[in-house]
């Protein structure tokens, strides 16, 4: 049927001024033989013949081709005829038939207007506005849920909070650890030329000690961890979502916050803080190599340096970040999970969204703490 | 079918076909036939090697031994191009449709067009159109996409994509499989009437009996690695096999069969 051994489909005018049809009038024989159609000049006055006894095959596209041309044909010339069709393709012309008539029938619905800009701007709007509230009332009922939890300890999980500190803490050391001694190797490597300038290498502890302790560890870690953990949760609650696995919880009575959500949240609230001491460790052990290939700094010196400089509280402003970016993180990814609807393509979408919004709120958080905390002078 | 007397010729043939899964045998030593034009149906209690079967068919599994020939093609060792030259010339419906779910159903309709021909982007819409309204669907509906479609109009839209391509043969797995009785009784009359209209060959997965007695012109019944009984309902029914017999004489068997003398 769609076979291509008749030879694609033409068209010809013949001596006697017909129009020959010939060649399989097939989906793929067709070719792009419509622009040929659309250009198909109609002879004046005379009623026109079409002959089609030279058409090999036709099928459901090739047939409505045809009477498309029959109806242009017949509406601009005198009259128009189709000759010697093969009765076997005869019965698909008048299917065609009958479909355009029903397709006329049936208005097709206006097609939309394209958004104005402004209007575009405030769907846009309205949609940010709608994520930010969705997101506030997830924190609300989040909020009760672990209310709930504390009221009544039994009700706590305690083996998916383990299961979780597992995944997403402890699996996560390697990575952790080798991208965050890569860190201080690298922060001590740019500073090495400066300071031996001064002749200040001893300062690369303060250097080493200040930046990976308050800014660097937390940060690298909790970026680490959104794309690592963060993605696995949105991907893993919105396939939940699309196959109903969330709706059938609920009509079994098990919340999907109790059940999903907050184990994620008390595991990661714990295990990022201590993922970020093993970024700390790394980073300055990273850092002290370094210094001692780069700048003669022995280890010796440069912990006995780094000791009397890097206070308690340098350390503690670090870590204290952990558990607030590890609340955006679990956040996030839940609600963007949460929010998928539809199918796989939307489960990747959320998942992508996740990852953006959790990194970008991790980083203007770290901008607020460091305003309080200048503010507060620490 | 030129000749009265003579048989329509095969559209598929399969002969000793040996399928494994480690050591489990699913099909040991299985032959078949199918007739140009016939409405065919396989059934079998579950792991009958039904689904193993058809994906056999349409290329997507390699069997152990033995020869599988669609559309006079022989499946083995089938080279890319004749793979894809075979994939034009059939239809396949999945059970859970396999829509694509990031495209509306117009496109998901028109895009085996847009692969296999150059036609121009309206020309394929307005055909997708009539694939839809061939398979019993308002206009509308071909700018929805699948996620909102309910179960039954998910089966038709899926068979409109089989149809894209004006196939010779059509698989279709469990097409009224979750469908209520109404919209199962209009997917067996689409089915019946495209064979009239187009000369269409099925192959037919299915557990519903009331399409069984319907519309099938012939039912193999697989078991134990075998085409254990091959027929009409009727001389099916009328088999005295014993997993035949269990298949056919629970409640709802004897249902359908009242439902279609």
């Amino acid at each position: 049927m769609s076979d291509l051994a008749d030879g694609p489909a033409s068209l010809a005018w013949n001596a006697q001024q017909q129009l020959q049809l010939a060649g399989s009038w097939t989906a793929r024989g067709l070719g792009r033989i419509d622009r040929q159609l659309d250009a198909l000049a109609q002879p004046a006055g005379a009623p026109l013949v079409i002959d089609a006894s030279e058409i090999e095959a036709v099928d459901t596209a090739g047939a409505w081709v045809i009477h498309k041309l029959l109806q242009r044909l017949g509406s601009e010339a005198a009259g128009v005829e189709l000759r010697a069709l093969r009765p076997e393709f005869d019965h698909l012309l008048s299917l065609v038939a009958e479909e355009i008539a029903r397709q006329g029938e049936v208005r097709k619905p206006a097609a939309e207007r394209p958004a104005t800009p402004l209007a575009a701007l405030g769907q846009r709007t309205v949609n940010a506005l709608e994520q930010a509230t969705a997101l506030l009332a997830f924190i609300g009922e989040s909020a009760i849920a672990v209310g709930g939890w504390l009221l009544h300890p039994t009700r706590i999980r305690w083996r998916p909070i383990l299961y979780n500190i597992r995944s997403a803490g402890f699996d996560a050391l390697p990575i952790v650890g080798v991208l965050s001694f890569l860190l201080g190797v690298v922060i001590t490597y740019q500073g090495a030329d400066q300071l031996r300038q001064y002749g200040a290498n001893i300062f690369v502890a303060d250097l080493v000690g200040l930046s990976i302790l308050r800014e660097f560890a937390p940060l690298i870690t909790a970026i680490i961890v959104a794309g690592r953990s963060g993605s696995a949760y949105a991907a893993q609650i919105g396939t939940m979502a699309v196959t109903e696995e969330i709706d059938a919880m609920r009509t079994i009575g098990l919340a999907p916050l109790d059940v999903l959500v907050l184990p994620k949240f008390f595991a990661l609230v714990l295990a990022l803080p201590l993922l970020t001491v093993f970024a700390d460790v790394l980073g300055v052990f990273g850092g002290m190599i370094m210094a001692q290939a780069q700048l003669d700094v022995g280890y010796g010196e440069f912990l006995d340096r780094f000791v009397r400089t890097v206070s308690l509280t340098t350390l503690l402003i670090g870590i204290g970040k952990a558990p607030v970016f590890a609340a955006i993180i679990v956040t996030v990814g839940c609600v963007q999970g949460l929010r998928t609807r539809g199918g796989a393509d939307s489960v990747g979408r959320q998942t992508t969204r996740s990852v953006v919004q959790s990194i970008f709120l991790i980083i203007v958080a770290d901008g607020l703490f460091s305003v309080v905390f200048s503010v507060l002078k620490l | 079918m030129s000749n009265e007397q003579a048989l329509p010729d095969p559209v598929i043939e399969i002969s000793a076909l040996t399928t494994r899964f480690g050591s489990r045998v699913v099909h040991d030593g299985l032959d078949l036939l199918v007739r140009r034009g016939e409405i065919f149906a396989l059934v079998g209690g579950s792991g009958s090697g039904k689904s193993t079967l058809l994906r056999e068919m349409i290329l997507l599994h390699q069997p152990a031994s033995g020869s599988i020939k669609v559309l006079g093609v022989d499946l083995q060792d089938i080279g890319e191009a004749a793979a894809l030259a075979l994939r034009r010339r059939w239809g396949v419906m999945f059970q859970s449709g396999g829509l694509f779910g990031s495209l509306t159903i117009r496109e998901n309709i028109g895009l085996p067009l847009h692969e296999h021909s150059a036609l121009a982007a309206p020309l394929i819409d307005e055909i997708a159109d009539w694939k839809l309204a061939m398979s019993g669907l308002e206009p509308a509906v071909g700018d929805q996409m699948p996620a909102e479609l309910s179960g039954g109009m998910l089966k038709r839209a899926a068979l409109a994509r089989a149809l894209a391509l004006d196939p010779e043969l059509l698989f279709l797995d469990e097409p009224t499989a979750g469908l209520d009785p109404e919209s199962a009784g209009d997917v067996d009359r689409l089915i019946a009437s495209l064979r009239q209209l187009f000369g269409l060959t099925f192959v037919i997965i299915t557990h519903d009996l009331d399409l069984l007695w319907q519309i099938t012109d012939r039912v193999a019944f697989l078991a134990g690695g075998k085409v254990q009984a091959l027929g009409s309902m009727s001389e099916l029914a009328a088999s005295d096999d014993p997993a035949v017999r269990r298949f056919f004489d629970g409640r709802r068997g004897q249902a359908a069969e009242n439902g279609a003398t």
